[in-house]
């Protein structure tokens, strides 16, 4: 058996041969999420010897260890001591989180599947950027590739499904849909979600101080501009912000 | 000092043990494909396997020497010469100032690596020299480029004489938290099928071909993407595998059937085009022993390190070596 018990949460499981996933759902929710970075949280602030790297993804806290320094069975123990410690579903989310605008071109040639999407969320396109470009997303998990966000959660008529067919590459700065989440990818790649927006932001900055723009739970949101607007971003964008702005977001 | 580079394959890297800490940013750790490699070349040349070396997939490339240097060469067997005298893999070798190694193509298995003494001192990104081409950080080596070395200690003339890794074979894989989404008779097809290695193949991962029909999870197109390690076997949309390796991605939502051991990824990653793969799982006990014994053969590599005999036929001057000094005066 690799997972403590198939149906109950926080659930610990094995992932290869050197970490550990505690996941808090099977889907992504709101409070799973912010379990999940909440529980990697304080894995980093208790600085267990032997735990050699840390991540969060959209309902699970990771775990790389060393089994020489810290054998399986230990660090199983630690973080049951450690999740019994409070209902980490109610645990708040991370201090200083930002809120980023993003211009984004929603549809036509920048971003062929729209129309295919809106159409599998049984919505109109004009309706369907109009939802997209109101909602405020969170920074779910930053992975894939470096910089790159998963956000959510959008209205669940945009629970629609991952393509079977790969898309053979999307550009960087390409807002694709899937399972009521966005991803805003960090440079160019194939994909099996649809493409339904693209921006001039850069996720992943490696010639600037700061690498990488985002954290997790930080919320974004994807304002409907028009093609020439994004080219007139694009054309002074040495900076990578695609025209974004970033404000901290109080409490 | 340094190595200029005359000519080089098109899939040619700087590679370390690569970048640890910034999977909570989605960057996965890259570095060399084939770790035991690494290694071998630190053994060789005694000296940190921390250091940086080139690695080269399929074909080498033409490098000279701006001043004297130790080289070691590890990892998948390819042709290589000093200005034109054959010298042995696995081996250290000195270089003098203006001779040219060249390296060709890869005879069995699919990374060779060029190490260097003192290593090669290219710009470290993040903590780490490993390019790692799908986040865009470094890139192949070109013709024309200078590879900068730092100074070592030029230890040379050692050799070893490592186990074929290079041809495919069984790979001890592990249940991971993915595995019971795939149905019993899906597992057992799993380990009961011989895979040949696919040409969709680079440092993200590699394709596996087999007969029949593919493996899927059951709800495999809405699950949950998770957290993704190098070694996992993922199943695409159409249920073929791939064994992704150190430029995979982070997190992803295709489903991993098992994770194949560290001390195994060295075979999975070198195994050639067509070359033959089954899986076959261990337990976590097992996997703890197998791991075990592994890192403590890395330990004994720098024991296992013996002196190179140069063979005759490879001494291209043979004639103008003093071969009989010391027999007449003997009897003098």
């Amino acid at each position: 058996m690799t997972t403590d018990t198939a149906d109950m949460f926080p659930r610990i499981s094995t992932v290869g041969y050197d970490g550990l996933l505690v996941s808090f759902a099977d889907a992504m929710a709101e409070p799973s999420n912010r379990a999940a970075l909440a529980f990697r949280g304080a894995v980093d602030a208790a600085s267990w010897d032997g735990v050699v790297e840390t991540s969060a993804s959209l309902a699970s806290a990771y775990l790389k260890f060393d089994p020489d320094k810290l054998p399986r069975t230990a660090i199983q123990d630690k973080v049951r001591h450690l999740l019994a410690q409070q209902n980490w579903l109610g645990a708040p989310l991370p201090a200083g989180r930002r809120l980023w605008r993003v211009p984004t071109v929603y549809g036509g040639e920048l971003a062929p599947q729209l129309d295919e999407a809106a159409a599998a969320a049984g919505l109109d396109s004009m309706e369907a950027v109009r939802r997209l470009s109101d909602t405020k997303v969170r920074v779910l998990t930053i992975g894939f590739a470096p910089g790159q966000p998963y956000l959510g959660p959008l209205g669940s008529e945009f629970n629609i499904p991952r393509l079977k067919e790969l898309t053979p590459m999307v550009p960087e700065g390409a807002l694709v849909l899937a399972i009521s989440q966005f991803v805003l990818f960090s440079g160019p790649t194939p994909t099996g979600w649809r493409h339904v927006g693209q921006t001039a932001f850069r996720c992943f900055r490696p010639d600037a101080p700061q690498s990488f723009a985002l954290k997790p739970g930080d919320e974004m949101q994807f304002l409907s501009v028009s093609r020439d607007e994004l080219e007139t971003i694009r054309a002074n964008n040495s900076d990578g912000s695609g025209g974004a702005t970033c404000e901290e977001i109080a409490g | 000092m340094s190595l200029i580079v005359h000519r080089i394959g098109p899939a040619c890297t700087i590679q370390d043990q690569g970048r640890v800490g910034y999977l909570d940013q989605g960057l996965s750790r890259s570095g060399a494909a084939d770790q035991l490699a690494l290694h071998e070349g630190a053994a060789l040349l005694r000296q940190s396997p921390e250091l940086a070396a080139l690695e080269m997939a399929g074909m080498g490339g033409e490098f000279e020497a701006t001043k004297p240097l130790g080289i070691a060469l590890t990892g998948a067997p390819m042709q290589a010469n000093i200005d034109g005298s054959p010298i042995v893999w696995n081996a250290s070798h000195q270089m003098e100032a203006g001779q040219r190694l060249v390296i060709g193509a890869a005879t069995s298995g699919t990374y060779g690596y060029l190490h260097v003494s003192g290593g090669i001192a290219s710009k470290s990104f993040l903590g780490s020299r490993s390019a790692h081409l799908t986040a865009k950080i470094g890139n192949t080596i070109q013709t024309g480029d200078t590879l900068p070395v730092a100074s070592g200690s030029g230890v040379t003339g050692m050799k070893l004489n490592p186990d074929d890794r290079f041809s495919g074979g069984v790979l001890r894989v592990i249940a991971s938290f993915q595995t019971p989404l795939f149905d019993q008779e899906t597992l057992d097809r799993f380990v009961q099928t011989e895979f040949r290695r696919g040409s969709r193949a680079n440092r993200m991962g590699m394709q596996l071909d087999s007969e029949g029909e593919g493996f899927a999870a059951q709800g495999q197109l809405n699950i949950l993407s998770e957290v993704i390690t190098p070694g996992d076997i993922q199943m695409t949309g159409t249920g073929s595998p791939f064994i992704l390796l150190p430029e995979c991605q982070t997190t992803g939502g295709y489903p991993r059937i098992a994770t194949v051991l560290p001390c195994d990824l060295p075979r999975a990653a070198q195994t050639s085009a067509g070359g033959q793969i089954k899986f076959e799982f261990v337990s976590l006990d097992e996997a703890t022993a197998l791991q075990t014994a592994h890192k403590a053969e890395l330990a004994r590599l720098p024991m296992r390190v013996e002196p190179l005999v140069r063979d005759p036929h490879d001494i291209p001057d043979l004639l103008s070596y003093q071969l009989i000094g010391g027999m007449i005066s003997a009897t003098d």
